[in-house]
């Protein structure tokens, strides 16, 4: 019988990969990780997992003792946060260029300096171009959902690529909601043993990337492009499956609020968009035809299914939690771009920004913003492209 | 356990097995002398094998060492590191 | 007078949601508290959510710990200092004022672990309207049931059943079967117990 308990968001994901039956687990503390590994070495010590939990003493390490394994044909996991994700950063490049299937949960936290332990999107989205299929949580339930299936995804002969799951510290990490967990034999009959493009077993010397011309480099990241474009099929049908088996689909790449005849949609990503989405129930209590359409997956970009939602709206508004000083938000950059591809004729689309270094964003705040644009847009109002909301209270 | 399945596309990966003579015959390199072990003086300390930057020096215990001629450079470090020269540079026809 | 927590802001629009501040000491157990009432609410179907302050916390300092029960899916986020109800641990973090930082929503309710006779006054809360007040003495009933940690009466699950007859979003069989889960055995039994009893001895002293 599946069952339906109260867990933190670290919790749940520990209790996924609990499920995933990884081999090698390896991490290094950071907060707000840290309660990840630290009930996974509990599941290790108790015999309820069987895996080799491997301290290193650093997050580089924590993530080449992973590749190594995962390369000589383990299942392996590790989880990391912020500065730690940034120490990793060599290796999520190796990982994904060397086809290595693996799992790896970023409970965000706002990139240091100053010192800051809160939640913003500036960790993980610094990771965009690594070739990572990257997903996002909206809540706990997702974030244990996201991670099971992110061992299936990686390991589909399709994609071959690692798979980073984020999730907010605290706002999810730290705080405890229901989540139900399936069953193990249920799990294990839809995961399947592991799967990898190729296994480096010592039974004979092999170079892992070695010295190569600059043509074969190049065709081995070509792969990794046509991957990423066939992962977009390959998560849309494990979330079809899962949601069969498990009773949980979300609806693919992004996830749709209220948007059939919504004239104006919020884009988002992560915990906040709980916030939006009442914003949007209260807006929709006043007339205000708006929707919420959230980024679940943010690699492989699901621009045609944002086109689809977009296409008719009369002004689209981006709130992104991370910015590329100098630019604006990386979630805006990609959907103009994405958008671009559809149409030469845009509706406005306006990046709000704010939410940084772990500001909270409440449902008045996002309705206050939202009502503001959505009259200027009614009365013929230039509403520009760019603002840094920095709320205060 | 694990299964090892090819990629759909057969994509290509970063992966590389040792062969023989996969940069080329290097021997040709050699421009004026090769070495040449006096196998009376070899003390079979293996100090050659060991520092051969073509790895093609093999040191038998019991026969000492030999040199294939296909892969060596000539570039006489192993007459640097013996300890007993026992190995010389000598002019090629 | 038993119930007042029904007529805050939240609840309109036909929704229940109700937010809970418990307030004590590091160490004395609120966001345990705070993760059991999660679990009481699964019990009843519903949704909550459990969460410590977002920082640096250490034994003996007063902390806080958020929860909300609601009957659909939770949206909201985040930890907040407006609240339905607030619990506190300690008595004497009324007087030294960390109660009053935090707001209490009109119709809303004090759950304080105190000895019988003790008064609460109304400059030290923080209240937008009429507030409930209950008293009952949980470190009594700690000690009672000999539920000592580390030289600390644990007064968590007491005051989780004192809420219960606050709160109606979750019954007091719920909690007393979600703290006996949590904590397994017989310690599980003894809190337990002790949530039943304090839910049984609070005592409505009046409004502030």
């Amino acid at each position: 019988m599946p069952m339906k308990i109260a867990l933190t968001g670290n919790y749940a994901v520990a209790y996924a990969v609990k499920l995933a039956k990884p081999q090698v687990i390896a991490a290094y503390p950071i907060t707000p990780q840290t309660p990840v590994v630290e009930k996974l070495s509990e599941f290790v010590e108790s015999g309820e997992l069987k895996a080799q939990m491997i301290r290193v003493e650093s997050e580089h390490s924590a993530l080449a003792a992973c590749l190594g394994a995962a390369l000589a044909g383990a299942r392996v996991f590790t989880a990391t946060s912020s500065q730690g994700l940034l120490y990793m950063h060599e290796i999520i490049h190796w990982a994904s260029r060397v086809r290595a299937p693996m799992v790896m949960a970023v409970v965000s936290r706002t990139i240091n300096a100053p010192w800051n332990i809160w939640p913003d999107h500036s960790d993980f989205l610094d990771q965009r171009d690594a070739g990572w299929v990257m997903a996002y949580a909206m809540d706990n339930q997702e974030a244990f959902d996201l991670t099971l299936q992110a061992f299936k995804i990686s390991e589909d002969p399709e994609v071959y690529l690692p798979v980073m799951v984020g999730l907010e510290g605290f706002v999810l990490g730290h705080t405890a909601m229901p989540v139900e967990i399936p069953d193990e034999k249920d799990v294990d009959a839809w995961l399947g043993e592991r799967r990898q493009p190729y296994v480096v077993d010592g039974s004979e010397p092999i170079g892992v990337g070695g010295l190569t011309w600059p043509e074969d480099t190049e065709d081995m990241f070509y792969g990794i492009q046509q991957a990423m474009e066939r992962a977009k099929s390959a998560i849309k049908r494990v979330d079809a499956e899962y949601g069969k088996l498990f009773g949980r689909s979300y609806g693919g790449l992004i996830q749709c609020y209220r948007c059939e005849d919504a004239k104006y949609i919020a884009v988002s990503m992560g915990a906040w968009s709980g916030e939006l989405m009442e914003s949007v129930n209260m807006l929709r209590d006043e007339g205000y035809p708006i929707g919420v359409a959230r980024i679940r997956f943010y690699r492989p970009f699901p621009h045609e299914d944002l086109w689809e939602v977009a296409r008719s709206a009369r002004a689209v508004f981006v709130f992104d939690r991370a910015i590329s000083f100098g630019s604006w938000g990386q979630i805006y950059a990609d959907l103009v771009a994405g958008l671009l591809l559809h149409t030469n004729k845009l509706p406005p689309v306006m990046d709000i920004v704010t939410g940084i270094a772990g500001v909270h964003v409440s449902a008045e705040d996002f309705y206050a913003m939202i009502k503001k644009l959505i009259e200027k847009v009614e009365s013929g109002h230039n509403i520009g492209y760019f603002e840094w909301v920095r709320v205060r209270r | 356990m694990v299964k090892v399945v090819p990629p759909v596309d057969n994509a290509k990966v970063p992966l590389t097995k040792p062969v023989e003579g996969v940069g080329g015959k290097t021997g040709l390199w050699r421009t004026m002398y090769k070495p040449v072990v006096d196998s009376s003086k070899c003390t079979k300390c293996f100090l050659c094998e060991i520092y051969c930057p073509g790895v093609c020096i093999v040191v038998d215990p019991v026969k000492g060492a030999t040199i294939n001629y296909d892969y060596c450079k000539g570039c006489g470090l192993c007459t640097d590191v013996c300890p007993v020269k026992a190995i010389s540079m000598v002019p090629e026809e | 007078m038993e119930v007042y927590t029904d007529n805050c802001r939240a609840v309109e629009g036909g929704i229940m949601l109700y937010e809970i501040i418990f307030l004590g000491r590091g160490g004395q157990g609120a966001v345990t508290a705070a993760n059991i009432l999660v679990q009481a609410a699964i019990y009843e179907d519903k949704y909550g959510q459990g969460s410590p302050f977002f920082g640096a916390e250490r034994r003996g300092a007063p902390v806080a710990a958020y929860a909300r029960v609601s009957d659909k899916p939770i949206l909201r986020r985040g930890i907040f200092s407006r609240a339905d109800a607030i619990v506190v641990l300690d008595h004497k973090l009324i007087d030294i004022g960390t109660l009053k930082r935090y707001i209490i929503k009109p119709g809303g309710a004090l759950i304080v672990n105190a000895p019988q006779g003790k008064g609460i006054s109304r400059e030290l809360v923080n209240a937008e309207g009429r507030v409930a007040v209950y008293i009952v003495n949980a470190t009594r009933i700690a000690e009672e049931l000999k539920l000592i940690v580390a030289g600390w009466p644990v007064v968590n699950t007491s005051m989780l059943g004192a809420l219960a007859r606050v709160l109606p979003a979750v019954s007091i069989d719920s909690v007393a079967r979600a703290v006996k889960e949590y904590f397994g055995g017989r310690v599980g039994e003894l809190n337990s117990e002790a949530a039943v009893r304090a839910y049984k001895e609070a005592t409505f002293i009046g409004e502030v």
